[in-house]
C-alpha cells in the first residue's frame, strides 16, 4: 500500500490540482462553499498521504527529513480548518518534487550519456566453439569474443584474429577510426566500424579503461568539496531546529497559524541540492568536451589557480622531432632532396624519419653500398654519386669543405634550437635541414587565454638545455622558463611555489612527471586516456589535446561561481522568508512554499546554464 | 566482506540520502564508514559481511523506504 501510494506521486499531484481548481471554480464563480471545501479537504488528505509516509519511514530512521517539516505543518493547517492553504502547499510539495527530478535529469544528463556508451552485451566462444550472446557481466579474462563491424567491443583485450578499423573516440576523444590486425590492443566501449575481429579479453567490466573513466567520473559528480560537507553537517540540524522553533514560536505565542508558516518557510531544500547540481553540470561539461574533472574540490581550487608549470616535451611541443629549417645550397633542388630522401628513407632514425616525412613523395633512386656511420649518419652511393647523410662530424669525416655561409647559418640552427643534418653530393655541402621538437599548433593562443583568465605565472620545466627551453618560452610568451631539470628538480621547484602561497597546477604528460602531478595543488594529465595519467591527476586532458586547457579553466571558474551564486540564493531565499514571516503580513504557509520550491528550481536551473558553456574569449 | 553496489532509481532529494544513509548504516552486518550514497549517481555502495545479513535484506530495507532499487553488484573484497 505504502509502496503503491509512492509510486503515484504524479497522478496524486495531478488530481489534487484538478480538486483545486474545482474549488476555486465552485468557490469564486458559483458561490458554492460546501463544494469548495470538501474539494479542499480532499486534496489535503490525497495530498499529505504521500508526504507523510516518507516522513514516517524518515523518523523511522532517525531523521528529520523536510518531508516531516511538511506533514505537520499541513496537519496543523487541516485541524484549525484552514483547507485553502493545506490543500495548496501539498500539491506545490509535491509538483515542486515532480518538476526538480525532471530538471534534475536534465542536469545530469551528459555524465549520463557517458554511462551509456557502456557496452552490454558480448558474443562469447562456448565450450563447443559457437559463439553466444551474452551479458557483460558473464564475460571473464581469458574468455575469446567475436566483434562484429557496428558492434562495441565488450572489453579490453587483445585481437586474436581479423582486421577491422575502430573509432575510439570514446576512451581519446580522436574519431578517426584506428586500423587494428593481430596483436593489437582493443578498448572496451569503442566501436568496431568495418571488419571482423576474435579478441581474448584481458580486463572486464570496471577494470577496463573504459570502466575506470566511468567510476572516475561517477565518484567526481558525487565527491564533496569542504563547503559541502559544512552544508550537510548544518543541514542535518538545521531541519531539527526549525522544528524547534516552530514549538518554542508557538508556545509563546499560541498562534498555530505561524508555528506552522515557520515549519514550510524553514525548508532548506535549495541549499542542500545547490551545490551538487553545478558540480554534476560542471563535470558532465567538461566529460562532453574531453575533460576529466575529478570532484568539487577540484573545481574549487583549480578555479583559484595563479600558476601553471608546464612539462615541454610532449606537452607544450607535439613530443616528435619534426624538420623547421631547410637551407639548400644547390641549384637542382628537386634532385638535392630526392637523394636525401633516397638515403634517409634506408634508416629508422626519428631525424631520418623526420626528414623522411617533410620531404613527403618524391622520386627514389636506387641506393647501393649503404654504409652507417654510427654517431655520424650515412654514407651510400646513389645514382652513381657518394652522397653522405649526417652531422657536421660525418662531414668533417668525408672531408667535405664548409663555406662561410654555410658554418653561419648552421650556427643560427643550433641557436635556434635544432638538430642539424647536412647532406654531401661527391664532397660538396649541397643542403642544411634542421630538427626540432616543434610547439604544439595553437598553443600560443591557449595560453594568451589562459593568461587572460587570470593566470599570472605560466613556467616552463624542462630536461632540456637552457637554449632550447628559452627559445620555447620566447615563443610562447611565457613568464619563466628553467632547463636541466630531472623530475626531482620539477616537484622540488614546485613545492618551492606553493611554499611562497601560490596555488600552483602542473600539466605534465603523467609518466614521467608523476611526483609533480600528485604534489601541485592541480595535476593536470596530458593523456591518452589510459595508463597511469588517470589515476595520479586531478584534472586529465583527454586526448591530449591541449585546446582544452582554457575550456578546462574557464569551465571550473564557472562552476565554482554558479555553486556560490547558488547558495547566496538559496540562503537568501530562507533569509528573507523567515525574517517576512515575522514582519510582514503577506506572508502564509502557500506562498512560502511557492517560494520555497520556487528557489529549487532556480537553483536547477541556474546551475543547468554550466551544460552549455563555452569559453567566450 | 563483500562490496555491493546498489544502483537505485534516480534520486532527488537530498534527505533521501540522508534516510538511505541511515537505514543501511542501522543493519547489523553492514559495515558502518564504509557506506556511500551517491547523490547524483544515485547508487548506493557499501561492504558488508554475508555471515551477517545478506544484500537483499538491504535491499529491502532500502525498498521499505520508498526506494526502487534497479541493480545490484556485489563483488568479494
Amino acid at each position: 500500500m505504502q509502496r503503491f501510494i509512492l509510486s503515484k506521486k504524479n497522478q496524486i499531484a495531478l488530481i489534487s490540482f484538478i480538486l483545486i481548481v474545482t474549488a476555486f471554480v465552485s468557490h469564486y464563480a458559483f458561490g458554492n462553499e460546501t463544494v469548495a471545501t470538501w474539494a479542499l479537504a480532499i486534496a489535503s488528505v490525497l495530498g499529505v498521504a504521500p508526504i507523510a509516509i516518507q516522513a514516517y519511514q524518515a523518523l523511522r530512521v532517525k531523521v528529520v527529513s523536510i518531508d516531516v517539516l511538511v506533514t505537520i505543518a499541513v496537519i496543523g493547517a487541516f485541524l484549525i480548518g484552514n483547507y485553502e492553504e493545506s490543500a495548496i502547499v501539498t500539491f506545490l510539495f509535491l509538483f515542486g518534487a515532480y518538476l526538480e527530478q525532471r530538471t534534475l535529469n536534465k542536469t545530469r544528463s551528459a555524465i549520463k550519456e557517458l554511462t551509456e556508451m557502456a557496452p552490454e552485451s558480448a558474443l562469447k566462444q562456448m565450450e563447443n566453439g559457437e559463439f553466444v550472446e551474452v551479458e557483460v557481466d558473464e564475460v571473464d579474462v581469458g574468455d575469446i569474443l567475436l566483434v562484429k563491424t557496428g558492434a562495441k567491443v565488450p572489453v579490453d583485450g587483445t585481437v586474436l584474429s581479423g582486421d577491422g578499423h575502430i573509432n575510439e573516440a570514446s576512451i581519446t576523444g580522436e574519431s578517426v577510426p584506428v586500423s587494428k590486425h593481430k596483436d593489437s590492443g582493443v578498448y572496451a566501449g569503442t566501436i568496431l566500424e568495418n571488419g571482423t575481429l576474435q579478441i581474448v579479453a584481458d580486463r572486464v567490466g570496471e577494470d577496463t579503461t573504459f570502466g575506470r573513466i566511468i567510476e572516475l567520473v561517477e565518484e567526481a559528480q558525487d565527491s564533496k568539496s569542504e563547503a559541502e560537507r559544512f552544508i550537510d553537517r548544518f543541514a542535518r540540524w538545521y531541519t531539527p531546529a526549525v522544528l524547534l522553533l516552530a514549538a518554542v514560536v508557538w508556545l509563546f505565542s499560541r498562534d498555530i497559524e505561524l508555528a506552522i508558516t515557520i515549519l514550510v518557510l524553514g525548508c532548506p531544500g535549495a541549499l542542500v541540492i545547490g551545490v551538487p547540481v553545478s558540480n554534476v553540470a560542471g563535470i558532465g561539461n567538461g566529460a562532453r568536451h574531453g575533460i576529466l574533472l575529478k570532484g568539487s574540490e577540484v573545481i574549487v581550487d583549480f578555479s583559484r589557480v595563479d600558476t601553471i608549470v608546464f612539462d615541454k616535451t610532449g606537452t607544450l611541443t607535439v613530443g616528435n622531432p619534426e624538420v623547421a629549417d631547410v637551407e639548400i645550397y644547390s641549384e637542382d633542388t628537386e634532385t638535392v632532396k630526392a637523394y636525401v630522401a633516397s638515403v634517409e628513407h634506408e634508416s629508422d632514425h626519428p631525424l631520418a624519419k623526420a626528414v623522411v616525412g617533410h620531404i613527403g613523395e618524391i622520386k627514389r633512386y636506387p641506393v647501393k653500398n649503404t654504409n652507417v656511420v654510427k654517431g655520424g649518419g650515412i654514407v651510400a652511393e646513389v645514382d652513381g654519386h657518394t652522397v653522405a647523410v649526417g652531422n657536421v662530424a660525418l662531414m668533417d669525416q668525408e672531408g667535405v669543405n664548409l663555406s662561410e655561409k654555410a658554418r653561419a647559418d648552421i650556427a643560427r640552427f643550433e641557436v635556434d634550437g635544432n638538430s642539424l643534418v647536412l647532406t654531401s653530393v661527391d664532397g660538396v655541402l649541397k643542403a642544411l635541414i634542421g630538427i626540432r621538437d616543434q610547439v604544439r599548433p595553437a598553443v600560443k593562443e591557449d595560453l594568451a587565454k589562459i593568461k587572460k583568465l587570470g593566470v599570472k605565472n605560466l613556467v616552463v620545466l624542462s630536461g632540456d638545455n637552457q637554449g632550447t627551453v628559452d627559445r620555447v618560452a620566447r615563443e610562447l610568451g611565457l613568464t619563466e622558463a628553467h632547463g636541466h631539470m630531472l623530475p626531482e628538480d620539477k616537484s622540488a621547484y614546485i613545492q618551492d611555489l606553493i611554499n611562497k602561497g601560490h596555488i600552483v597546477a602542473f600539466v605534465g604528460d603523467g609518466v614521467n612527471d608523476s611526483p609533480s602531478l600528485a604534489l601541485a595543488h592541480i595535476g593536470i594529465a596530458m593523456g591518452s586516456g589510459t595508463d597511469v595519467a588517470i589515476e595520479t591527476s586531478d584534472v586529465v586532458l583527454m586526448n591530449s589535446d591541449f585546446s582544452k586547457l582554457p575550456h578546462a579553466l574557464g569551465l571550473t571558474k564557472a562552476t565554482a561561481s554558479n555553486m556560490r551564486q547558488n547558495i547566496v540564493i538559496a540562503v537568501g531565499v530562507v533569509l528573507v522568508l523567515l525574517a517576512s514571516v515575522f514582519f510582514s503580513d503577506w506572508m502564509n504557509m502557500s506562498i512560502g512554499m511557492f517560494v520555497h520550491e520556487g528557489s529549487i528550481l532556480v537553483v536547477i536551473l541556474n546551475g543547468m546554464r554550466l551544460l552549455r558553456y563555452k569559453l567566450r574569449i | 566482506m563483500q562490496k555491493a553496489t546498489i544502483q537505485l532509481e534516480t534520486l532527488t532529494c537530498p534527505s533521501c540520502i540522508l534516510k538511505i544513509e541511515n537505514a543501511t548504516k542501522s543493519m547489523e552486518g553492514v559495515d558502518k564508514d564504509s557506506v556511500q550514497v551517491m547523490f547524483n549517481s544515485s547508487k548506493l555502495k557499501f561492504n558488508f559481511d554475508d555471515e551477517k545479513v545478506k544484500v537483499e535484506e538491504v535491499e529491502n530495507a532500502i525498498q521499505k523506504l520508498g526506494y526502487e532499487v534497479k541493480k545490484t553488484q556485489v563483488k568479494a573484497m
